[in-house]
C-alpha cells in the first residue's frame, strides 16, 4: 500500500470514526455548551459572593412575603417543568407525537409562568426603589448583582420557551426528530439546576429578619 | 397506548427524585430563617444545592446512564474549574477589613 493509499485510508477511516462517547455529536456538542454556562454562572455568583463578603453595608431585603413566597412558587414550577420535560423527551424516543407536543407546551406554559413570577418579583424590588446602581439600604453593587445573575437565569428561561415552541413545532411537522427534543430537555434542565444555586446564593442568604 | 403508558412510567420513575429536590428546596427555606452564622448558612445550603444539582445531573439529565468518559470527561473539569474561582476570597476579605497586603 503506498503513502496516498494509507492517507486516504486513515482519513476515511476517521470519518466514520464512532463518538467518543458513544452519544450524538448534538448531544455532547449540548453537553459541552452546558459546562461552559455553567462556568460562567459559577464566575457570576463568585463575583456576587466576592462583593458581598467585601461590603459591610449588604441589604437584606428579602422578606417571606412577598419574596421567598414567590421564589418558593417559582422552584415548584420549575422543578416541574423539567419532570413534564422528561414526559416529553420519553414520548418523542417512542414516536408518539401528539403527546411529546402535549409535554413540551406544558413544559413551554410552567416556563412562562416561573418568568412571570420572576417580573413580578422584579417589579416588586423595583417599586421599593432597587436599581442598578443604587438601593435605599445599603450598598449600590446589591442591585447590579441581583438583575444581572437573576436576568441571565431569566435569559436562559426565555430563550429556552421559545426554543422548545420551536422544537415542537419541527418535531410535530417531522423536520426535527427525537434527538432535538432530547438536547432541548438538557438545556430545560440545566436551566432548573442554576435555579437550585441562585436560589440558596442569591435570595436565602439576604432575608429580611 | 403503549407510548402514553411509557410516558407515564417515566414520570412515576422520576417522581422520587422530582419530591427529593422539593423537599432539598423546603429544607433549605428552613434552614435560612434559623440562626447560623452567614458562613454556616452558606456552607450549608450551598452543601444542599449541590446535592440537587448532582440528582438533576445524573437523573433528569441521565448523566448517570450515559459512558464514564462523558462524566469523567465533563465533571471533573468543571468542578475545578470552579474550586480554582475560591482563590478570590481572601482579597473579598481584605477588601472588608481595608488590610493592605503582606508587609
Amino acid at each position: 500500500m503506498s503513502n496516498t493509499e494509507v492517507a486516504v485510508h486513515g482519513h476515511a477511516g476517521a470519518l466514520v470514526e464512532g463518538s467518543p462517547y458513544a452519544i450524538p455529536s448534538r448531544k455532547l456538542t449540548m453537553w459541552l455548551f452546558i459546562i461552559s454556562d455553567a462556568i460562567t454562572f459559577g464566575a457570576l455568583l463568585f463575583g456576587y459572593g466576592y462583593l458581598r463578603a467585601a461590603s459591610s453595608d449588604w441589604p437584606t431585603p428579602f422578606k417571606f412575603t412577598p419574596s421567598i413566597l414567590n421564589v418558593m412558587i417559582m422552584t415548584v414550577v420549575l422543578i416541574t417543568s423539567s419532570l413534564t420535560m422528561l414526559g416529553a423527551v420519553d414520548s418523542a424516543k417512542l414516536g408518539d407525537k401528539p403527546k411529546t407536543a402535549r409535554f413540551l407546551w406544558s413544559t413551554i406554559l410552567l416556563g412562562v409562568v416561573f418568568a412571570g413570577l420572576h417580573i413580578r418579583e422584579w417589579i416588586g424590588l423595583i417599586d421599593e426603589g432597587v436599581r442598578l446602581f443604587q438601593n435605599p439600604w445599603g450598598s449600590p453593587l446589591f442591585g447590579a448583582t441581583f438583575f444581572s445573575i437573576t436576568g441571565l437565569h431569566l435569559l436562559h428561561v426565555t430563550s429556552g420557551v421559545v426554543a422548545i415552541a420551536v422544537i415542537s413545532r419541527g418535531f410535530a411537522r417531522g423536520s426535527l426528530t427525537a434527538g432535538h427534543v432530547e438536547s432541548m430537555g438538557l438545556y430545560w434542565h440545566f436551566v432548573d439546576l442554576v435555579w437550585m444555586f441562585v436560589v440558596p446564593v442569591v435570595y436565602l442568604l439576604n432575608i429580611s429578619r | 397506548m403503549a407510548a402514553s403508558g411509557a410516558s407515564k412510567n417515566v414520570i412515576a420513575k422520576y417522581l422520587p427524585v422530582y419530591f427529593v429536590l422539593l423537599g432539598i428546596a423546603a429544607l433549605e427555606v428552613f434552614l435560612a430563617y434559623q440562626h447560623f452564622s452567614t458562613g454556616s448558612l452558606l456552607a450549608i445550603l450551598l452543601g444542599l444545592a449541590v446535592c440537587g444539582g448532582a440528582l438533576a445531573v445524573m437523573y433528569f439529565m441521565h448523566l448517570a446512564q450515559e459512558s464514564r468518559g462523558l462524566f469523567l470527561t465533563l465533571i471533573p473539569a468543571t468542578i475545578f474549574v470552579l474550586l480554582m474561582m475560591n482563590m478570590i476570597w481572601s482579597d473579598s476579605f481584605r477588601l472588608l477589613h481595608m488590610r493592605p497586603f503582606a508587609r
